[in-house]
Parts: structure tokens; sequence; C-alpha cells
């Protein structure tokens, strides 16, 4: 039982927040919300540490949130009703790849409204998602969930906010690039590119495979594209322009 | 009535045994199938993360050109059939966005006319197990089966064909494909995993996500006793068949589950010769015989 409360409920559980706070103050360590929890590049690779209720040992003051990111966040994804949400917690329980986040879903979008934007956009969440679209037929409140982690991983591109190495946003960068040339994606290219530029061992990895999908003609490696490429580029150069 | 085609990158290439069992199919039950001409990328997941209004301008090229190309069916919109997932569900939700929002819609048609293209909405996306389905008829295509399957089939529809705008099927419990399954003769398994996402291309850039949830979707077919799955998507197929090895490396499990498009099932039952439904290209061979068909 933690002192000064008979009454607590939680029998001296240590998980109980109220006794957490009592060894926080008794180690001088201030408790904040898990949600202040700093960003390690460590944490990128996918699996986050096994004890979850964590001491958060950083402060965040209120003075270093961006009290607009979420009106930017909300404007980016079209007005979405990124406010409207009640915290309940239905799109964390049903993502499927929640479990390997830093921050599940809920989480990111309570983050998004305080103005957490350099955790958010540095965060493993983002491109975690794997636009099921799970969270967004579910959402109570009807928020387009999956729409608001796009608008943040354009946000995080736009700002370069992520390890350099780290294949999703490098395999969307490589893929953009390649259909923005030639109006097509080459898969048997764009394996090498995206390869080449986050962990070249991953190349012997998949020859393996890349052998595989050739012989059994599932590959080509001549570049693919349309036939009509000014019409393309005229497209997306005017649609750029607000 | 005529069906326009927009295979998209994947029938091309890792998805080809898709590609030529569908045309076989519809060229068996007498459909005629023409391809988009001069069609590009959708975008897929990939071109969202990084230019949004980009990604709904290589859409609607691809609406503009059928519109162009096609001819309007009863209810005055030209067919255009998307059999991979990704387009299907990046050509719908561009289609929804150009309704929904006036500033997209404005931005969308400047480039369309800077490039002298034209799109007033008269496309309507079709994914080809809706066609099958809804068009043709279970009954048409039972009326066809040969050599009823005779196998345990998982029915794995993966996300992006019923999520976010599913106009054909419920986005919880998808029905189609069982009762397609059901109709070529073969046993649908009830298991839990029919929507449940694949992790998409997560399996090459974060590659333990996505062996993982393969792995989940493959094991639990096992358990229930599955003698396949059935997909109805390229990148789910990918997945699943292709990286089998390395999920069961990854886990030390002996997992050899053949996943087969809908289609090669439907050209099976049709008794079309393997080679023409690309049954020769899979990783885990599937042999109808072997398993009591």
């Amino acid at each position: 039982m933690h002192p000064g409360d008979e009454s607590c409920l939680c029998h001296g559980n240590q998980a109980c927040v109220h006794a957490a706070n009592e060894r926080g103050i008794e180690e001088g360590v201030q408790m904040r919300s898990p949600i202040a929890k700093p960003y390690s590049p460590a944490d990128k690779a996918g699996v986050r540490p096994a004890l979850v209720y964590e001491t958060q040992k950083v402060m965040k003051f209120e003075s270093e949130l961006n009290p607009l990111f979420g009106e930017q966040v909300a404007q980016k994804a079209h007005g979405e009703k990124l406010f409207a949400c009640i915290q309940c917690g239905t799109c964390s329980g049903t993502c499927p790849v929640s479990h390997y986040m830093d921050y599940a879903p809920r989480r990111i979008i309570q983050m998004v409204r305080e103005g957490f934007e350099q955790e958010v956009l540095t965060s493993s969440t983002i491109w975690l998602c794997a636009s099921c679209y799970q969270c967004t037929v579910d959402c109570p409140k009807q928020i387009k969930l999956t729409d608001i982690m796009y608008a943040l991983k354009q946000l995080a591109i736009e700002k370069h906010l992520y390890p350099k190495n780290f294949g999703v946003p490098v395999m969307a960068e490589e893929f953009y690039k390649q259909v923005a040339k030639n109006g097509r994606n080459s898969e048997g290219k764009l394996m090498i590119n995206i390869a080449r530029r986050t962990h070249l061992f991953d190349l012997l990895k998949y020859s393996r495979l890349g052998m595989k999908l050739f012989t059994t003609g599932r590959m080509a490696l001549k570049e693919e594209g349309v036939e009509d490429k000014e019409q393309l580029r005229t497209l997306l150069r005017s649609v750029e322009r607000t | 009535m005529k069906y326009l085609y927009y295979p998209g990158c994947s029938l091309k290439s890792t998805g080809k045994p898709y590609e030529e069992s569908l045309k076989a199919v519809f060229s068996a039950i007498k459909v005629p199938l023409e391809e988009l001409h001069d069609w590009n990328c959708c975008g897929a997941t990939a071109y969202m993360a990084v230019n949004e209004v980009k990604s709904f301008a290589l859409s609607a090229r691809n609406l503009a050109l059928a519109e162009k190309q096609g001819e309007p069916a009863e209810n005055g919109k030209v067919q255009l059939i998307a059999p991979c997932s990704a387009c299907y569900a990046g050509t719908l939700k561009t289609q929804r966005y150009l309704e929904e929002n006036a500033e997209i819609r404005k931005r969308v048609e400047r480039g369309l006319t800077a490039a002298s293209l034209s799109y007033s909405g008269n496309v309507q996306v079709r994914h080809p197990l809706d066609v099958l389905m809804n068009d043709i008829g279970v009954e048409r295509i039972k009326e066809a089966v040969k050599a009823p399957l005779g196998a345990k089939v998982a029915c794995y529809y993966g996300c992006q064909i019923v999520r976010p705008y599913s106009v054909f099927d419920n986005q919880q419990v998808p029905t189609s494909l069982d009762t397609l399954v059901t109709a070529l003769g073969g046993t649908s398994l009830d298991w839990p995993m029919k929507t449940r996402c694949c992790g998409g291309s997560l399996v090459g850039t974060i590659r333990d996500v996505g062996l993982r949830l393969n792995y989940l979707i493959l094991k639990e077919a096992e358990k229930r006793g599955a003698d396949l799955l059935a997909t109805t998507c390229p990148l789910c197929q990918f997945g699943l068949e292709c990286f089998q090895h390395e999920v069961n490396a990854s886990f030390k499990e002996n997992v050899r589950m053949p996943v087969a498009y809908f289609t090669q099932l439907i050209g099976l039952s049709f008794g079309i010769p393997e080679k023409e439904l690309g049954l020769q290209r899979l990783f885990v061979p599937y042999k109808k015989a072997s398993i009591g068909g």
C-alpha cells in the first residue's frame, strides 16, 4: 500500500498510477504522462520496449509545443474531424500494427491536438500504418484516420524528419520519382533502388526471391512507362500550383 | 457489354498469374475485356504519402482515358475493371475526393485541361469479383463448372477491396468470395482473418512487422485445415506466397500454403489448362488433384 492513501482500490499494485506517482516523488522524478516519451532512433526498428509503464523522465513544457499543429494537420487532411475525437481507443484496438508503434493511433490523435509536433512527425507510428483503413471504418466519430496518417507522412517528408535509411519513406520517395518520370512503376527496379538507399545487404537477402521471381516470369528488369510521358508530366506539373 | 480493364503495374510483373487467369476466365464466359490504352500507375499507398493531389491526378488521368475509350453501359457509365486492390481503392478514393472536395477538383481539372484531357464523372470502377458476382451472376458461373474444386479454401479478401469505400460487399465480414468458392465446388472455411491486413509493402520495408502479419494469416489458415488461400489482390498474394520461405525461417515453422488468385480457382473449375492460368508461376505449387478435387 502506498503511503497516505489507505482508500486506494489498487491495494498496493505496482502499476497503480497513484502508487507510481508516490514512487516518482520519492525518487525526485517529476511524473509526466507517457506521451512525453522522447524520440529515440532505436525505436525506429519497430519493436517497442517490453515495459509499457515506464517512468517518463523527460519533461515537455507547454511553451515547447506547437499550439497550431492540430489545425495544420486538420487542414492538410481536408478539415478532418480531428477535434471530434472522443479518445475511445477503437482505432488503437482495431489497428493490426499498433503493438509495434511507439504511440498507438488514439495517442497520436491526442498528441496532434496538443501540439507534440516533433514527437508525432518522428514517430514510427506514421510509417507503420499500412493504409488498411480498419480504423477509418470502425471510428464511431467517422474520423478518417488513415488520411490523417497520410497528412502526417507528407509533413514528415516535407520536413525531412525521418532517419536517412528508413525503409518506408525511402520507398515512398523512390516510388514517387519513378512514377513521376515514367508514369508506371517497375517493381524490380524499385526494389533495387530501395535496397541501395537503405541497407545494401538487403539486396543479398532478396537475391533468392529475385531469382525465383525472374525464373517464374514474374519480374521484368526493363523499365515500364506510359507512351505519352509529356502529357503525364504536364498534368502533374499543373496540379501542383495552388 | 464491353468492359475496360486497367491492369496496373503489379499485374504486368509479380501479379502476372492474376492477369493471365483473369483474361482466361473472362474469355471462357465470353465477356470481352479491353485493356485501357496508355494507363498509368494509380500511385498506390506510396504516392499518397508524398503528394496527395498528384496521386489524385494520376488516377484522374486513368479515369479520363477510360471515359474517352469506353462505351457507357446501361447506367450511362463506362465500366472500368481494376483487379488490383490498390488500384481499385485508389481510383475509388479519387472519385470520392473529386466529388466531395471542391479545391481538389479544381486543381485536378486544371491539370487535366493543361494535358488536353477531361473527365466528367462517367466512369464506374469495378473489382472483377464484383463484376463476376453481380453482373455475370453466380448461376452462370456455376453452369460453367466442369471440375468442381473440392478443396477447403480460406477466402482472404485483404483490406483495400472493401475498405474504405465498399460498394459491393460488407466492410467487416464480406461474403462474395465465399459464395463464389462454394459455387465452384469448394468449401469456404469460417475464419476471422478475411479482411485482416497483410501489411502490404511492409514486408519489404519493415521486414519483421511485415513477416509477422503474413505469418498470422498463413498459420491461422493452416490451423483451420485450409488446403489453400484464395486471394483477390496481387500485393497480398506476393507477401503471403513469395515470402512464405522467409516467414517460415523467421518463425521456425514449416507452413506450406498455396496462395492462389480467385480467378485461378475459377479457371481450374472451368477446366482451363493450368498453364493458361499461370499456375506454373506460383512459388508454392498448387495441384488440384493432390487435394482430392
